[in-house]
């Protein structure tokens, strides 16, 4: 039996291809930032190769957060799974929820209800909200405006009680299901909704107040972080951060699902395509979603909260008590899931980062065969090395806390 | 569409796939870029369907803003020795992506930049999504205790 030495704990790292020494060039220093750094938000290591204060080369390394979900997605029933897509992103669990759902019920071919649908599109709204607030606030405080993080937070609780008030989890929701949602909406929910919704714009104002007549914030993220749109569509690019740079193409307007079509709102882009533009865009977002969320209050409709297919949702507790069928079809998915024609689909939703596409292949059994997440921060952390070469060191925080990725997204 | 790299095309819940031959799949990514405007590459996984052969399928998820539309391109590959030509040059996105599929699957793309482990710490030895690589247990046996 072989015995654990240290060597199997030395990561090899291979060493950069040497360059041609050049005795005129100025002499270059690699410096390590993270993968435990402050403002890399989660464990993500980029070797920076600096000339002075110049970075002339930044190398992302990913993958300390890795965690084999989609290893993990092909071991679980259909229904199981979606508990995983949550532990994708922890600020678009809702998105991933959504996704999963959208994909799986493609396969299998099933109408949602449109209450259901309005509820999808409300919380993943609110998981948007949730998702900007705790980026604005991370990244003020990173480039060293503290207050706003305190003030993002007080609303971000309130979006976090009212996920606990739908699905009795703050962060893990795992609410939207194959087939619906998990519950109705709770008692009193409109009430909840209502009175957040209705205070809210005056909140981003307020945020926008502090903001935007600070002198520091402006001077460190104009004009700072700018890459081409070129650059970035063929970097894999997506979301808001696209949108900064003029482009208004947004997965919701240009490939509706979940009865998005019926919502009005706007897309709000700009073209300066710097750290401040992606901000600017952001907080306009904020504002639309908290339009579409009021829409979706108001018009709210009524009847079923999910879909009429037996044999992939689990009965009422109540019809369990009282017809044989209910009990048959709730003893067989627990046990043996459902099956899944067999096939393959490609859903995408716009999540708060960009563009999540969730790739299923089912080959007829009831466990998926294949679920490939293509996840925004994997796509947006690309754009990393081009966006800080050339900057400065100060800067890169600043670029870095713009793209809004999450670690657990690029790993999975 | 008409391109001597397509094998078969098929469309199935509103989303078309192509079957593309491997061995043309750069001429054939290049195409599409430029002449149906697929500026972005969006996703490149893959499939493993042991002990089926040819074991692998490589998928390419395009999508063009322009048209607002998407494409899915396969390719199948073999067990033994699976190797594919990279589209790094056509989008540059396909570098992480390839690395990554390199990593999962042990897919080889010919002329990669940087063809290195992306996810699994770089000593890592087999490759995790194929199937069969274990779900469970550990790399070493703990050693007994004395």
């Amino acid at each position: 039996m072989r015995k654990i030495s240290d060597e199997d704990h030395v990561a090899t790292i291979p060493a950069p291809a040497a360059e041609p020494e050049n005795p005129a060039a100025p002499r270059r220093m690699t410096l390590n930032m993270g993968p435990q750094h402050p403002s890399t938000h989660g464990v993500l290591r980029v070797m920076l190769e600096l000339e002075g204060e110049t970075i002339r080369k930044a190398i992302p390394d990913i993958g300390f957060l890795h965690t084999g979900i989609e290893k993990e997605f092909e071991q679980k029933f259909w229904q199981q799974a979606v508990t995983l897509t949550d532990r994708v992103d922890y600020l678009a669990n809702l998105s991933n929820n959504l996704v999963y759902a959208l994909a799986v019920e493609k396969l299998l071919q099933i109408e949602i209800p449109p209450r259901a649908q309005w509820m999808r599109v409300m919380l993943t709204e609110f998981s948007r909200l949730n998702s900007h607030l705790v980026w604005l606030g991370t990244h003020a405080l990173d480039i060293g405006a503290m207050s706003v993080f305190f003030y993002c937070f007080r609303e971000r609780e309130d979006i976090l009680r009212i996920f606990e008030m739908f699905s009795g989890q703050r962060m893990m929701t795992s609410y939207i299901r194959i087939g619906g949602l998990a519950l109705d909406a709770p008692r009193g929910w409109d009430k909840a909704v209502g009175k957040f919704i209705r205070a809210f714009p005056d909140k981003v104002d307020e945020y926008e107040n502090l903001l935007d007549a600070n002198p520091i914030w402006l001077r460190r993220t104009q004009g700072v972080g700018y890459l081409p749109l070129e650059d970035m569509l063929d970097l894999g690019v997506t979301g808001p951060m696209i949108r900064a740079a003029g482009l208004p193409w947004d997965i919701r307007k240009s490939e509706p699902y979940s009865s998005y079509e019926k919502f009005d709102f706007q897309i709000p882009t700009r073209s300066e395509n710097d750290v401040y533009a992606r901000y600017r865009v952001r907080l306009a977002e904020m504002r639309e979603s908290a339009r579409i969320i009021t829409q979706a209050l108001e018009g709210m409709p009524e009847g079923a909260w999910r879909a009429d297919a037996p044999h992939v949702v689990l009965p009422d507790r109540e019809k369990m008590k009282t017809e044989m069928e209910a009990l048959i079809y709730h003893f067989k998915i627990v046990t043996e899931g459902f099956r899944v024609p067999a096939g393959e689909v490609y859903q995408c939703v716009e999540s708060p980062r960009g563009e999540i596409g969730y790739y299923i292949v089912s080959d007829g059994t009831s466990k998926p065969y294949r679920v490939h997440m293509r996840t925004p921060s994997f796509g947006n952390l690309q754009a990393l090395g081009p966006m800080l070469k050339d900057t400065l060191i100060a800067d890169s925080i600043a670029s870095l806390g713009s793209m809004d990725f999450v670690l657990g997204d690029t790993d999975r | 569409m008409n391109h001597p790299a397509i094998i078969e095309t098929r469309e199935a819940f509103g989303e078309k796939t192509i079957l593309a031959h491997p061995a043309e799949i750069v001429a054939f990514c290049r195409y599409l870029k430029q002449e149906e405007k697929f500026v972005r590459l969006s996703a490149v996984t893959a499939v493993d369907w042991h002990p089926a052969e040819p074991r692998f399928e490589v998928v390419y998820h395009l999508h063009s803003i322009e048209r607002n539309q998407r494409l899915r391109v396969k390719c199948r590959l073999g067990g033994e020795n699976p190797e594919i030509d990279s589209v790094y040059e056509v989008w540059r996105a396909a570098d992480w992506y390839e690395r990554e599929v390199y990593d999962m699957f042990g897919i080889r793309f010919r002329n990669h930049p940087n063809l290195v482990r992306i996810l699994m710490p770089v000593d890592w030895e087999g490759h995790p999504l194929r199937k069969d690589y274990p779900v469970h247990g550990y790399k070493y046996s703990y050693p007994e205790e004395s």
